[in-house]
């Protein structure tokens, strides 16, 4: 079935009413299905066990984080960008943090930019596990889903040694990091990446080119080149339909741009080549890793402007200026200067944005978040349509769907 | 404003749209263009289709309510273009007043603005002109008001809605 040139409203299939001999059957799929990776209802129209139509709902898990940031400080938005995308939530401290920066106009210096990256891409790592392993397990490689969960857990490990959590990081400050890596972390780094490296080997060699696992992702959901960019896709999604756009290499922050990295592209589009563009990026991203931790520089991880970053509990209690910069940080907030900003960064899942409006008296008047499984799941019926109901299991899971990024 | 200092593309659109552009800056690298409304969906057009824009992809798409700024137009549209071939990015803002909060919906010329059109409508209760599915799509049809609206309260509750039949809901949502 061609879908070039169709929009999205014509996707919905309505069954014809009162016509007892139609063959048209609306079915729900979810909200809550073991296959729909969160919260979030399909009303498929089906004709047999062909789809012809589809209709996501979404807002399931909607908890107003927009709301929330725009009637809190700016530092108070932090722990929020956690919940976000759960999977990654380095990347999303990552992204507010910087964005609050280019508001200022300011840089972390280079240690903490290092370690944001080394923690990133420890986070993008984890992202595409997650994704690539539940995505796999859904077809029926169980056991390619617990390995992966079990690279997964070395990563997350790591990740609690220099931020204390697991999930709820809340790691980054405007200007720096909350802590630095610990004594011997990068030694446990390297340990530990060469431990993920083998996982990654061996279950490549159990599913990349398993019979089984290639007839139910091959050909299915594939999505051309142009309705991808026109949708808004960034991330693996586009990369697997052969656009090498990646946001670390058009639009370079943080340190990206004196690192050497490879961005992998696929050509079809379909469930098969984002597959395969994941398990690339997981290994360039232990590359980059790896390439970080050599070219570490030392130095300070928190930015030493005032009015930017909480003074010493010695200068606090030992002279007038300390307390008052406390003061003031404490009951009135980062004070950016007024203006707006959009800052692209590449998350797990595709390119998250924060465009941020302040008036410079300590309240954001707008925090808006641009999240990049929003498109993916707006493209849905435009991926479905025309295949069977059991596609959609392997379509949804490459698509990976982050309930808290998505309905925010 | 003269054309010789703008960046490329705000050079450009004021060139070809003389009376549209009403403001340009660039804060921070990010160059910002405020458009007229009348000429809103014309410039759009334009951004994607001439070969000096090429603007393939729409990024972003949302509004900001000014009400606590005491500025006048209470909202601004905001959008984010990206060109994928030329490598630039762009914001696009147009000012709504809150009397007249509509604008033309621009989901003919990019996919993806369907959902962000209904995002948006449904958070700040802008309408999109000839938008073919205008309805809700974060909070439920029986909610009232439009929750990022600086003069929605952060603490207000609303009353938990009745369950419907399957039927009677599905009558409900097409016939909106």
């Amino acid at each position: 079935m061609s879908l070039a040139g169709r929009q999205l409203d014509t996707l919905v299939t309505p069954v014809p009413k009162g016509d007892p001999d139609t063959s048209i059957m609306e079915i729900e799929i979810g909200p809550a299905h073991p296959a729909m990776h969160g919260i979030v209802r399909f009303t498929t129209q089906l004709d047999g066990e062909l789809i012809v139509g589809m209709d996501p709902e979404i807002g399931y898990l909607h908890r107003g984080f927009e709301k929330e940031s725009e009637n809190s400080k700016w530092i108070q938005v932090i722990p929020y960008t956690d919940r976000l995308n759960y999977v990654s939530p380095l990347l999303n401290n990552i992204g507010y943090s910087m964005a609050v920066e280019k508001l200022y106009g300011i840089e972390a210096p280079r240690r903490a930019e290092f370690t944001r990256v080394i923690m990133g891409e420890i986070s993008r790592i984890t992202d595409h596990l997650t994704c690539v392993g539940a995505a796999a397990m859904e077809v029926g490689a169980f056991t390619f889903f617990l390995w992966f969960i079990k690279a997964r857990e070395y990563l997350w490990e790591l990740v609690e040694e220099v931020t204390g959590a697991r999930l709820t990081t809340n790691w980054t400050r405007f200007g720096g990091n909350a802590t630095d890596i610990p004594d011997g972390f990068l030694d446990a780094l390297q340990e530990r990446l060469n431990k993920v490296k083998e996982i990654i080997a061996e279950c490549d060699n159990l599913l990349t080119r398993n019979k089984i696992f290639i007839d139910r992702v091959k050909d299915v959901g594939a999505i051309s080149k142009e309705d991808a960019i026109s949708f808004g896709f960034t991330g693996p999604m586009l990369r697997a339909c052969g656009v090498p756009y990646d946001v670390r290499r058009a639009d370079p922050y943080s340190v990206y741009d004196e690192i050497d990295f490879e961005v992998p592209i696929g050509s079809t589009g379909d469930c098969y080549d984002r597959y395969l563009v994941r398990m690339e990026e997981i290994r360039q991203s232990i590359s980059i890793i790896e390439q970080a931790s050599d070219m570490m520089p030392v130095g300070p991880i928190m930015t030493n402007e005032r009015m930017l970053n909480y003074p010493d509990k010695k200068d606090v209690y030992g002279n007038i200026e300390g307390l008052i910069d406390h003061f003031k940080l404490v009951m009135e907030g980062h004070q950016p200067p007024a203006g707006e900003v959009y800052l692209p960064t590449e998350g797990g899942n595709g390119e998250i944005g924060f465009y941020l409006v302040s008036d410079g008296s300590g309240d954001p008047v707008r925090v808006r978040m641009r999240p990049a499984c929003f498109n993916y799941v707006e493209a849905m019926p435009f991926l479905t349509v025309g295949h069977y109901v059991a596609d959609i299991v392997p379509i949804f899971g490459s698509v990976n769907m982050i309930g808290g990024e998505l309905d925010r | 404003m003269k054309l010789e200092t703008l960046p490329e593309t705000s050079a450009l659109i004021s060139e070809c749209f003389p009376d549209a552009v009403l403001e340009t800056h660039e804060h921070r690298g990010d160059e910002t263009l405020v458009i007229d409304k009348s000429k809103f969906l014309k410039v759009c057009e334009f951004l994607r289709d001439d070969s000096r824009c090429n603007f393939e992809m729409m990024v972003d798409l949302t509004a900001v309510d000014r009400l606590e700024q005491d500025v006048k137009p209470r909202f601004e549209m905001v959008y984010h273009f990206k060109s994928l071939s030329l490598s630039k990015r762009l914001r696009l803002k147009v000012h709504l007043e809150e009397e007249d909060s509509n604008i033309d919906s621009i989901h003919h010329l990019w996919k993806a603005v369907n959902w962000y059109e209904r995002e948006c409508y449904d958070m700040y209760g802008i309408i999109f002109n000839n938008h073919p599915d205008l309805r809700r799509i974060m909070m439920y049809d029986q909610f009232e008001g439009h929750p990022l609206r600086k003069d929605y309260p952060m603490d207000r509750q609303q009353p938990i809605s009745e369950l419907r039949e399957v039927e009677e809901r599905n009558e409900y949502e097409r016939s909106l």
